[in-house]
């Protein structure tokens, strides 16, 4: 045995048997593989779409088929329908969260149940939302309504439309805002609540006054990253609410609406001549993809913010 | 922030003063109290309301081919499942052509590229998915992994019609000139793609699970004598084996459920072959490509409920599995069970 090298510092087994240079490299390697499939398709997009992107591309209608003109009504549909969505979303996701957080205690029943629910309903596939969308919105309630407040004959809300479309997206995001929203509410230091409870106030203005506001920025990103799922998912709004192509934009409630997903989709796969739609199509997905991304990376660094905060306090 | 005292304390009142003013305030906050807990736990249960509508609203449609004759005529679990004989005097065998003279509703085809896609799915991301979860928690500077992680979620951020989009266009020229396949839409080419959306699924969970492992433990082999490699594969691996184990399955049921890579990067096609350069056809495109044609209450638009409720039962069993054993490795960790 070599003696040479002071035992304490050098620790000896490390230095015969040291690094797995193997399994280190074959982990690392797999990490290697994952970045470089992201930078290829975000390069491919970035490439095969800016040459298309203009003023002109973002704010005009599509001519032609599809096959010249712009995206503006896609943009419009899919900014409408997310705006609804998480206007949906954010209450109930917030006071789900809070009362996992606050109210229950974390191994009871009812919180089981629900956590179950919640970690269900973020592995439903979302073309079974899609049908869900159909059955319930637009089958039930909205024929519903039809039945009750309209003259048989024409449908009015009991038809694919955007209400419906967002509606069913906003079960897709829940999930999303109410873990979020609890990564926030556990970060809160319990000296605020405490401080609030010792000045007299109740648990309901502790709530409103202390834990909402100080978990801002966790439900800022719940509904950001919940945006950004919704304005990706297609299977859901297929059957909902998302129209091939319309003239007009939609101006109520109970209007179909085009939207970016599904317009990548038409003209992906429907379209009569693939090579005259094709940078228009790469345009429109990287208006899609370049939204995404966007607002992850705002979430992302909203997020290691929090935790920043919570590691210093 | 000026703090708020509610009540008076200087000067004292009068004690009847004193007692009517407790008393009202108490009241009126009591009822406010009740009222905003009810109704944050109303708000609560929505996820749970959800899911039993989901099951009720989606089973509902799939009754007919349990009950109604005419459907059964047609769609019976039966002709889904087995060989038929759907022209006199021919061979019998699983076809899936609703739209046909005679209509036909085998699912075999169907399931067999469901899984074609997701087995080829599986292969892609589970070596990838578990390998980066290995490198991002036992070997990684910290700082490389605050950046590998940002990294799969910008992927898990990629909406799949983006991906769908890159496999129809990109992935499949690349792959039928690389390899000369005869299709250029194949479960191979879907696979893939949707194995890109399953390792960032297994990815998380695996990596949570290995980051969940005590120091006491790690600490433990090294004073043992183990090198950095030595206690990942000997000590980490082995007890966050159940965490990968959960990731796998759940990124399955990610990788049956996805329906916009396999409706466009697939072929559509349903054929009942073992071959992954062939095209396939999977549940949940099935529904997306026919459920907007479908005439209404129809023999077909109860199948394509049926294979919609086939999907959530298949997911919720898989999400409920995997819950399970990360509740159960969970606990262990904490030593709460033996």
């Amino acid at each position: 045995m070599n003696t040479s090298r002071p035992a304490a510092s050098v620790p000896y087994h490390f230095k015969q048997k040291s690094p797995g240079v193997i399994p280190k490299g074959l982990t690392l390697a797999a990490v290697v593989i994952i970045v470089l499939i992201l930078g290829v398709i975000i390069s491919n997009v970035f490439l095969g779409g800016i040459g298309v992107i203009n003023w002109e591309f973002l704010s005009h209608p599509p001519e032609n088929g599809m096959e010249a003109g712009g995206i503006f009504p896609a943009i419009f549909g899919t900014v409408a329908m997310v705006f609804l969505m998480i206007i949906a979303v954010v209450p109930v996701g917030v006071m789900t969260a809070i009362y996992l957080q606050e109210y229950t205690r974390p191994d009871s029943k009812i919180t089981r149940l629900v956590r179950v629910a919640i970690n269900n309903l973020a592995g439903v596939p979302s073309i079974v939302f899609g049908l869900f969308g159909l059955g319930f919105f637009v089958g039930f309630i909205g024929t519903g309504i039809d039945s009750i407040f309209y003259s048989p004959g024409r449908p009015v809300w009991g038809q694919p439309a955007i209400i419906w479309a967002s509606l069913t997206l906003s079960l897709l995001a829940l999930p999303v805002v109410i873990v979020s929203t609890e990564e926030a509410l556990r970060a809160i230091p319990r000296e605020l609540k405490e401080a609030s409870y010792a000045l007299g106030a109740t648990k309901l203005q502790t709530i409103v006054r202390i834990i909402i506001p100080q978990a801002m920025p966790g439900i800022f990103t719940g509904a950001i990253l919940g945006i950004s799922r919704g304005a990706g998912e297609v299977a859901p709004i297929m059957f909902t609410g998302a129209a091939y192509y319309l003239s007009h934009l939609p101006s109520s409630l109970h209007d179909q609406f085009m939207v970016l997903g599904y317009h990548i989709y038409v003209m992906a796969t429907q379209s009569p001549n693939i090579e005259a739609t094709r940078p228009i199509l790469y345009g429109t997905v990287l208006v899609l993809l370049g939204l995404t991304v966007l607002l992850n990376l705002v979430a992302i660094l909203i997020r290691s913010h929090i935790r920043l905060r919570r590691v210093s306090a | 922030m000026k703090p708020r005292v509610s009540g008076n304390l200087f000067p004292a009142p009068a004690l009847y003063e004193m007692e009517v003013e407790k008393y009202s305030f108490k009241k009126k906050s009591r009822i406010k109290e009740f009222v905003g807990e009810k109704f944050i736990a109303a708000n609560a249960l929505t996820a749970l309301v959800v899911i039993l509508l989901i099951f009720i609203f989606i089973f509902k449609e799939t009754i007919p081919i349990l009950t109604s004759p005419e459907v059964k005529k047609e769609a019976s679990i039966s002709r889904m499942t087995f060989k038929q004989e759907f022209y006199p005097k021919r061979d019998p065998k699983w076809s899936w052509q609703p739209n046909s003279d005679v209509p036909k509703y085998s699912l075999l085809p169907l399931f067999l590229g469901t899984l074609k896609a997701a087995l080829v799915a599986m292969l892609f991301a589970v070596p990838l998915g578990v390998g980066a979860a290995i490198y991002s928690s036992e070997f990684a500077p910290r700082r490389l992994r605050e950046i590998i992680k940002p990294v799969i979620e910008l992927l898990a951020g990629i909406p799949s019609v983006v991906l769908g989009f890159f496999a129809l266009i990109v992935l499949a020229t690349w792959l039928q000139n690389s390899f000369g396949l005869t299709y250029r839409l194949n479960a191979l080419n879907a696979g893939i793609a949707l194995g890109i959306t399953v390792v960032p699924v297994i990815f998380t969970v695996a990596e949570d699970a290995m980051t969940a492992i005590p120091r006491s433990l790690r600490q433990a082999a090294i004073a043992l004598g183990a090198n950095p490699w030595q206690v990942t594969f000997t000590m980490v691996l082995p007890a966050a084996l159940p965490g990968i184990a959960a990731g796998i399955v759940l990124g399955f049921g990610r990788a049956i459920g996805e329906t916009m890579i396999v409706l466009m990067a697939s072929g559509n096609a349903a054929i009942v072959s073992g071959s992954l350069t062939d095209s396939i056809r999977t549940f949940s495109a099935t529904i997306a490509a026919e459920m907007a044609e479908v005439v209404f209450g129809s023999p077909h638009y109860n199948v394509l409920f049926f294979i919609g409720t086939l999907l959530f039962i298949f997911t919720f069993i898989i999400n409920l599995g995997g819950d399970y054993i990360l509740l159960r490795m969970r606990e262990r960790i904490q030593g709460k069970t033996k």
